[in-house]
């Protein structure tokens, strides 16, 4: 493995850049040897972008001597491969995507370049992000960097295995149903998934659009708090942005825990929760308790119904979004089409996988005639009941606390034939998407060597209160400093 | 059998916004293909639809026109089906919550009677764009400077029981639209169209019979030959045993005939869902409010101020109503006038309507204006020329542009009101005509006319005709 970075987080790495202890361009390179070093291995990436990214470093470096930097300058960052680059192909993970370039930039995308970062390239994940392993993308899967053999979650698979093997300090990732927390938690790194509409969705490829949100993987929560300041923010783009404005988050981070109450969902400790998980989720709770929060049991009963809720709602959104992929102005068409309907029939079949099949199978049989008040109709009723469960617990607590995944990270291919084993790895995530409520997943220590995540979910716009909470535990502890030996 | 004809209109209206419904592309019609199409139009990967609030803000406008409800919670909504025009495999629309229900238009029938025709619905929805199969062999052309045109489906209640009055209420909706600045009714340009569900039952039963929706007509005269040739056919088909089927139509205009298109089977199952990419609209009352502050005198409003203040008939205040500028032209021509305005309804009316047909022109473009018109009629009414000179005065005012007086001096058509001229050429006539004047003595009063007739030809048709006739009656009698 290539040389390590000169220190393992964004905060770090901005402190060494300001003080000149090494370039951007320096950094950039440091970073691109690793990323190149680990591709064989790890497949984290779908698309780098060294020329581009050297470039850009460049240009921080410059702004820097020119007294223009702000404090992200220089800091290099990786992105999921769902949201739009105009200067590199986007793929979405798939085989309809392989050869598309942008027009545009997602505003995300934009707004990190604009806050200074360096973006390494684009990172793989599963195809349309549909999948819990990442390995439904077209260009293979990702490995997890603590265990090669494993799966290293998914959908954002690339962007938790890039920052767990430490070859990106940071990196963008999507949440529909959990693919920021359970990829974090399986690859023992940081991820937040916003609140609903605290991050622009322009420009990031939509899977399920009620559900969708963009956030980060990072190393530490305070790495989190600078980067999604950067990020979050109305963008009259989306008319599902919110327009509130963003707070300081950063300045938020050293906040004290005394008196702040969690509560632990019942439901998420009953059944399947594998034993050696709940020892460390149990033992975090500890660290929390020391630090003064005030814990109680709190109830979701309806919280077990959000997979077979997810799986109506996301499905039936995803077979509308997908539909503009019928190769007639962009994307994959097929060779010599003879008719419109054949183009349309052979473009699709050859250009999604079968996961992408599945969901779009799913979802228009829910919105058909005669179904959709049974399916589509009744999980969007299930939906409210889930979000009320929610807003009841909040009345009397702050934050809730549990796993983020029922395992660690299983093996490639031990769950591909099984996709309901699979869907059930999203149980303890989906609710907080259905509820558009903000989630993280923090490395609260290991299970048989590999990392165990711990799920922080709090109410709309609360990102600072719980970037609060996790960053004070990642105080007390090292569990997010830790890095696969294979790749220190 | 007596049948009894059922027809409900789908009206698509084009809203008159300068940019589409969900993106900033501009709506200007006629442009070359493609170039007033973004990515949001083209449905690329990640482009996200925003609403464009002045769409909303016409169709309150419309609402509050028919006396409808305006939803104060709106959805848009997808409806699901692939073609090549529709770039991203939907239609936004509104479906279960259309943001105008319940409204109503009143028609005035032939005979004069009039007829209520409720509105269900009227929703917002973006329009599709085009395929384009002229000029390119074996390949299809898309265009989409129309995808995302901003529309108002107007949906009526199947009220209508013949194709008169269905011409009759789409012309109502088209006169309601322009006056509400909504909507150009370009049917040329397929800003105004329709779709018209037809179906026929035997005279006084209840149930109504099994429709065809006919597609897609843009012209008055279509819908009702379209509707006419439809009707026929289902008579036809259920007299001679057989059953209509429920289908979408076409009207073919060259052939005056309709044919099927897709039938009930095949049509597509459209999955209508809330568009998760848009927030549901949500409208208050002062916004409704301010809205309705803002509307125009409505057709209706106007014809009956005009037959009350006015005094013109009913017929005369709709024809003047048709157009809003119609009506404005006609009331700019009575001010300045400020009297007679019945004449100057027949002004406006006949010649200048006429005038304005032969040179295929709107009355915004008209060669006369309303202050000419109402110079011209103005003499009339002071006496200076007849209304018959005046007409020829009207012709040379739309050639040359000038204005009625200039015209009256060149030509020297001031009416002759000097009792002793006229009387002049009275006896110049008599002694001319000895014949006649004995057969008139004599008893025939009919030979009146002929006199009139011989004095005006003398004075150059200048004789002020009720001048003319007293003193010729005087004079005749001896």
């Amino acid at each position: 493995m290539a040389q390590s970075l000169p220190e393992p987080t964004v905060a770090a790495l901005a402190r060494g850049l300001a003080a000149g202890r090494y370039s951007a361009v320096e950094l950039t390179r440091a970073c691109l040897a690793r990323v190149e070093a680990a591709q064989p291995q790890l497949n984290a990436f779908i698309t780098i972008t060294a020329e581009a990214a050297l470039a850009a470093a460049a240009a921080a470096d410059a702004a820097r001597a020119a007294g223009r930097a702000g404090p992200l300058t220089g800091v290099p960052i990786a992105h999921k491969d769902i949201f739009c680059t105009s200067d590199v192909r986007t793929t979405c993970g798939s085989k309809m995507l392989a050869n598309f370039v942008s027009p545009y930039d997602a505003t995300i995308v934009s707004k990190l370049a604009a806050a200074g970062t360096v973006n390494l390239g684009k990172l793989n994940m599963d195809e349309f992000a549909m999948g819990s392993s990442n390995e439904t993308s077209h260009f293979g899967p990702v490995r997890n960097p603590w265990d090669t053999a494993r799966v290293p979650g998914g959908s954002s698979g690339g962007s938790a295995a890039a920052v767990a093997a430490r070859i990106a300090p940071a990196a963008t990732a999507t949440d529909t149903g959990g693919s920021i927390r359970q990829p974090a938690a399986l690859c023992g790194v940081t991820g937040i998934k916003p609140t609903y509409g605290r991050v622009s969705r322009y420009g990031m490829i939509a899977f399920a659009s009620s559900l969708d949100q963009a956030g980060l993987i990072t190393v530490s929560a305070e790495d989190a708090a600078l980067l999604l300041g950067a990020m979050a923010g109305f963008d009259p783009r989306d008319s599902t942005s919110v327009d509130s404005p963003v707070p300081d988050y950063a300045a938020a981070l050293d906040a004290p825990l005394a008196g702040l109450r969690i509560g632990l969902v019942r439901e998420f400790f009953e059944k399947g929760l594998d034993a050696e998980c709940e020892a460390r989720i149990r033992e975090a709770i500890a660290v929390y308790e020391k630090l003064g929060a005030r814990v109680q049991e709190v109830s979701c009963p309806n919280l077990p119904l959000s997979v077979p809720t997810y799986y109506v709602v996301a499905p039936a959104e995803c077979s509308s979004n997908l539909a503009r992929f019928d190769g007639v102005r962009f994307g994959h068409r097929c060779e010599s089409p003879r008719n419109l309907t054949d183009l349309y029939s052979r473009s699709r079949g050859e250009g999604f996988g079968a996961e992408v099949k599945r969901r779009i199978m799913t979802g228009t049989y829910v919105l058909s005639a005669g179904y959709y008040d049974a399916y589509y109709l009744k999980a969007q009723r299930v939906r409210q009941l889930i979000s009320a469960d929610f807003a009841r617990a909040f009345e009397s607590v702050d934050l809730l606390l549990g796993p983020t995944s029922p395992t660690t990270a299983f093996e490639i291919g031990a769950k591909v034939d099984d996709p309901i084993t699979m869907y059930l790895n999203d149980i303890y995530t989906i609710g907080a998407n259905l509820a558009g409520l903000p989630g993280m997943s923090i490395p609260v220590g290991f299970a048989g060597g590999l990392p165990v995540g711990l799920q922080l979910i709090g109410p709309h716009f609360s990102e600072a209160r719980m970037l609060n909470a996790a960053h004070r535990y990642q105080l007390e502890t090292d569990w997010h400093l830790r890095a696969p030996a294979a790749f220190a | 059998m007596q049948w009894e004809t059922v027809i409900g209109l789908e009206i698509h209206a084009q809203l008159a916004t300068r940019s589409k419904i969900f993106s900033s592309s501009a709506t200007a019609y006629g442009a070359a293909p493609n170039t007033q199409a973004n990515l949001v139009d083209l449905g690329y990967p990640g482009v996200l639809p925003v609403l464009n609030g002045e769409a909303v803000r016409m169709a309150v406008r419309f609402g509050l026109s028919i006396g409808a409800r305006i939803a104060r919670h709106s959805v848009f909504a997808r409806k699901n089906y692939f073609y090549p025009d529709l770039p991203k495999g939907y239609q936004i629309s509104q479906y279960e919550l259309p943001i105008v229900a319940e409204g109503a238009l009143e028609i005035v029938l032939d005979d004069g009677t009039r007829k209520r025709v409720g509105i269900t619905r009227a929703h917002l929805e973006e329009d599709a764009g085009k395929s384009l199969h002229e000029g390119l062999p074996g390949v299809s052309g898309i265009d989409l400077n129309r995808a995302g045109t901003p529309l108002i489906e107007i949906v009526s209640e199947p009220d209508m029981r013949s194709a008169q009055e269905a011409v009759a209420y789409m012309k109502k909706v088209h006169t309601l639209v322009r006056y509400l600045g909504i909507c150009d009714g370009n049917m040329q340009e397929g800003s105004f169209r329709c779709d018209a569900n037809v179906s026929v039952r035997p005279k006084g039963q209840e149930k109504f019979g099994t429709r065809a929706e006919i597609k897609n007509l843009n012209s008055f005269r279509f819908v009702e030959k379209a509707i006419n040739y439809e009707v026929e056919r289902q008579i036809e088909l259920l007299e001679s045993g057989g059953k209509v089927v429920q289908e979408t139509r076409l009207y073919d205009p060259d052939k005056g005939e309709t044919r099927s298109m897709r039938s009930k089977e095949e049509a597509n199952d459209y999955r209508y869902f809330p568009d998760p990419d848009l927030l549901p609209v949500v409208i208050d009352d002062s916004y409704i409010e301010t809205v309705r502050s803002q509307l125009p005198e409505l057709p209706d409003e106007k014809a009956a101020r005009f037959v009350r203040d006015y005094g013109l008939s009913e017929y005369d205040a709709g024809v003047l109503t048709a157009s809003r500028e119609f009506g404005a032209f006609y009331e700019d021509v009575v001010q300045r006038v400020g009297k007679e305005p019945k004449l100057c309804a027949n002004w406006v009316m006949g010649d200048l309507a006429a005038f304005l047909n032969k040179d295929n022109l709107e009355i915004g473009a008209s060669k006369v204006d309303a202050a000419a018109l109402a110079g011209l009629v103005t003499r009339i009414v002071d006496a200076t020329i007849s209304g018959k000179i005046a007409k020829d005065v009207f012709e040379a005012m739309w050639e040359s542009g000038e204005s009625a007086d200039a015209i009256i001096e060149q030509k020297g058509l001031r009416q002759i009101t000097d009792t002793s001229a006229i009387e002049r050429a009275i006896e110049d006539v008599m002694a001319k005509n000895p014949g006649q004047l004995a057969d008139y003595r004599s008893g025939k009063d009919k030979l009146f006319g002929f006199f009139v007739g011989q004095v005006m030809k003398a004075t150059g048709g200048k004789a002020n005709p009720a001048q003319l006739n007293e003193l010729l009656k005087k004079k005749l009698a001896g």
